[in-house]
């Protein structure tokens, strides 16, 4: 026929293999390892899912029209979910509430194909920047519809959440003042420190040295070797503990991520800024802008892409980075991953680890959507 | 005339290299002066001593008698005209907004901006209403170069500088670009300094020729005597052997050598150079071409024309 479609073939190989594996897993209370359970016998109605299921996947294989094959992927995940959601249902016996019944390997890997091919087919759409946005807002919106609608109030994370409610918003609080805080520390120090090397070349080498050190040093060894030096200064020096300086706590921890942050900031500003035509800072210069306006004026607003980009690389490592902030009682969605290890509940893990991956994500697409933006105009000229 | 621009014992050194060395000139208010020479040579060093991008280590630039350190350098550079090679026009702005920077920085109002954007487009054939709100990127060579030029003289400065203004542009746009600037330097009457390695511009360009060599200025006057009495074997070697005669000849206008007289074939213009003359009885196998408004220039007095000793004798 010779009109396969290589990535659609690659999706149903995913898609198919989470089929055929457990798409729950059912256990008799929290902490015990379950049993899987597939598809076709989680539900009265699983087996014609399946089947439905398949031949989308099968049918991607195909060159059809990627509206279609969107229409489908979106489909197909909403299909997913509610299935998930209605397993736990009918999984659980009715008055047994220690029982759980928790995603399994192939509803990820079900999960992870329909992704692929809802971002392939959105991919060759092509569409606009505005629609990009719209997507976005659809795609949180979509989420946020079935958290809220309590179709997977069953599943277990969702009930680990259920059991933690209040923690939970305090620790998406804590996370996000550590991820933005960090970042915005990093700006307030970094973008100057930038500029400052732009112009005294002599400065670059060793001050980008100091950076990429501290940028190498592993993350937990940072968090570790910040307990005893912050500690150290909490006890003797005086005012500094009163001031917030600990040892363990929100204060190592966004001194460690603001560290991380330093370097992609400040490189990156360094490397906007050197971007710019020089002729065209010259001619600024010659036209009688003072220093401070050149900067402002034609400098950075011509760097902002690169500038942006940065902010991107640093918000989106430090919404992972934070995660490491509950080993050292940082507070943040950590806090839930490293209990959920110490009591070997993975649901409780899930709980901190999946609005990590949406945060990073939604983060992420929006700061690239933000770069393309401004970078619409032409460099350099 | 009076003097606009006195230059006075300027030098530059680097660290004890030196740039530019003791140089002295003065340029009458309303003329171009154009300051040729080797890259490395100190031109545009001195060029940019003059509006204070490059800080003397010693010497003094007058401009109408003051002295350029008698206001901050962001300030006075606001009173002088800069264009450089490759435009440098703001990739993010507007035509507009491009040439009305230094305006904008005067604080000039609105209207006051907008019509004289719109006075310098047209005087630099873009018609406003199709270039104002064009971005740079959207325009050809010559026309950013146009528009960096407008963007110099927004403010209507008494001086202009410019740095190898025309080395981007290809030959045929160069040729008409300088045209055109001379024409809009006599209409504006503002005194113009140049930086150019290319003997051609300046002969074609200058009033007055200032040749650097290593840092120091080796000789200064008009194109006329430049050519026919180089000062030194290295300013012979700059104007180039084979060329002199015909830079010789593109500093008179024909009308000035026509004499009575009949010629057959189309006329050439009364401005035309006799460098052109010279060009048109050899491509059409004539001994003499008629000018515009009367006269005719024969080949023996082009020839008479081309060698130094009719200079020297008049």
């Amino acid at each position: 026929m010779g009109r396969l479609d290589r990535p659609g073939l690659l999706f149903a190989l995913i898609g198919l293999a989470g089929l055929a594996l457990p798409l729950v897993q059912f256990k008799p209370n929290r902490i015990v390892l379950g049993e899987g359970v597939a598809l076709w016998s989680a539900l009265p109605w699983g087996l014609p899912l399946a089947v439905v299921l398949a031949a989308v996947l099968v049918g991607g294989c195909w060159r059809i029209g990627a509206g279609w094959r969107l229409a489908a992927a979106l489909a197909a995940l909403v299909a997913l979910v509610l299935a998930l959601g209605a397993s736990a249902g009918h999984l659980t016996p009715p008055d047994n509430t220690l029982a759980r019944v928790s995603p399994a390997t192939g509803f990820w890997l079900a999960t992870l194909a329909f992704a692929l091919m809802l971002a392939d087919a959105i991919t060759r759409l092509r569409p606009s920047l505005a629609m990009r946005w719209l997507l976005l807002g659809l795609a949180i919106g979509l989420v946020v519809a079935a958290l809220a609608s309590g179709i997977v109030d069953g599943i277990s994370v969702m009930r680990e959440y259920e059991a933690r409610r209040d923690i939970f918003l305090r620790e998406a609080r804590a996370h996000l003042l550590l991820a933005f805080g960090s970042l915005g520390l990093a700006l307030l120090v970094g973008l100057p420190l930038g500029v400052a090397l732009y112009q005294a070349r002599g400065l670059r080498r060793p001050v980008l040295s100091v950076l990429n050190i501290l940028q190498t040093v592993p993350s937990l060894a940072l968090f570790g070797i910040m307990i005893p030096i912050f500690g150290w200064i909490a006890a003797n020096v005086p005012g500094a503990a009163q001031a917030g300086v600990a040892g363990i706590g929100v204060f190592p921890a966004l001194v460690a991520l603001f560290l991380y942050s330093l370097l992609p900031v400040v490189s990156n500003t360094l490397t906007g800024l050197n971007g710019v035509n020089p002729a065209t800072r010259e001619a600024a210069t010659g036209l009688g802008l003072t220093r401070v306006q050149v900067l402002s004026s034609v400098l950075v607003p011509l760097a902002l892409p690169v500038l942006l980009a940065a902010v991107r690389i640093v918000l989106v490592q430090n919404i992972g980075l934070a995660v490491i902030a509950g080993l050292i009682g940082g507070g943040g969605f950590g806090t839930f991953v490293f209990q959920g290890l110490n009591q070997t509940a993975m649901d409780l893990v899930l709980l901190g680890a999946l609005p990590t991956i949406a945060l990073a994500l939604v983060a992420g697409i929006a700061l690239d959507l933000l770069v393309e933006a401004t970078s619409r105009r032409p460099k350099g000229a | 005339m009076s003097d606009m621009i006195e230059i006075r014992n300027l030098t530059k050194r680097y660290d004890g290299a030196v740039a530019v060395e003791d140089v002295s000139f003065t340029v009458e208010s309303g003329q171009i002066a154009a300051l040729v020479g080797t890259s490395g040579s100190g031109k545009t060093t001195l060029l940019r001593m003059i509006n204070r991008l490059v800080e003397p280590t010693s010497g003094q630039v007058l401009i109408d008698g003051e002295d350029s350190h008698s206001l901050p350098g962001y300030l006075l550079r606001r009173r002088i005209g800069y264009a450089i090679q490759g435009h440098g026009l703001f990739p993010h702005r507007t035509v507009a907004q491009n040439i009305a920077t230094v305006p904008r920085l005067l604080g000039w109002s609105a209207d006051q901006i907008r019509d004289r954007v719109d006075e310098l487009l047209n005087l630099f054939q873009l018609d406003p209403d199709a270039f104002r709100d064009r971005m740079p990127h959207e325009l050809s060579g010559g026309q950013q170069q146009r528009v960096g030029v407008a963007r110099a003289l927004a403010a209507k400065p008494d001086l202009l500088l410019m740095d190898e203004p025309f080395g981007a542009l290809d030959p045929v746009i160069r040729a008409k670009a300088q045209d055109d600037l001379r024409h809009i330097q006599r209409q504006l009457g503002t005194t113009l300094i140049l930086v150019t390695h290319d003997m051609e511009e300046a002969v074609t360009l200058g009033d007055r020729i200032a040749v650097m060599d290593k840092g120091r200025l080796v000789q200064y006057g008009p194109p006329s005597e430049i050519l026919t009495a180089p000062a030194t074997p290295f300013v012979r070697d700059l104007i180039g052997m084979r060329e002199r005669p015909f830079h010789l000849l593109s500093l008179t206008p024909a009308h000035a050598i026509a004499t009575e007289g009949e010629a057959p074939g189309a006329p050439i213009a009364r401005d035309a150079s006799l460098r052109e003359a010279l060009a048109e009885c050899l491509w059409s196998g004539r001994s003499a071409v008629p000018v515009e408004g009367g006269g005719i220039v024969t080949l023996a007095a082009l020839q008479a024309h081309a060698a130094p000793t009719a200079r020297a004798a008049e």
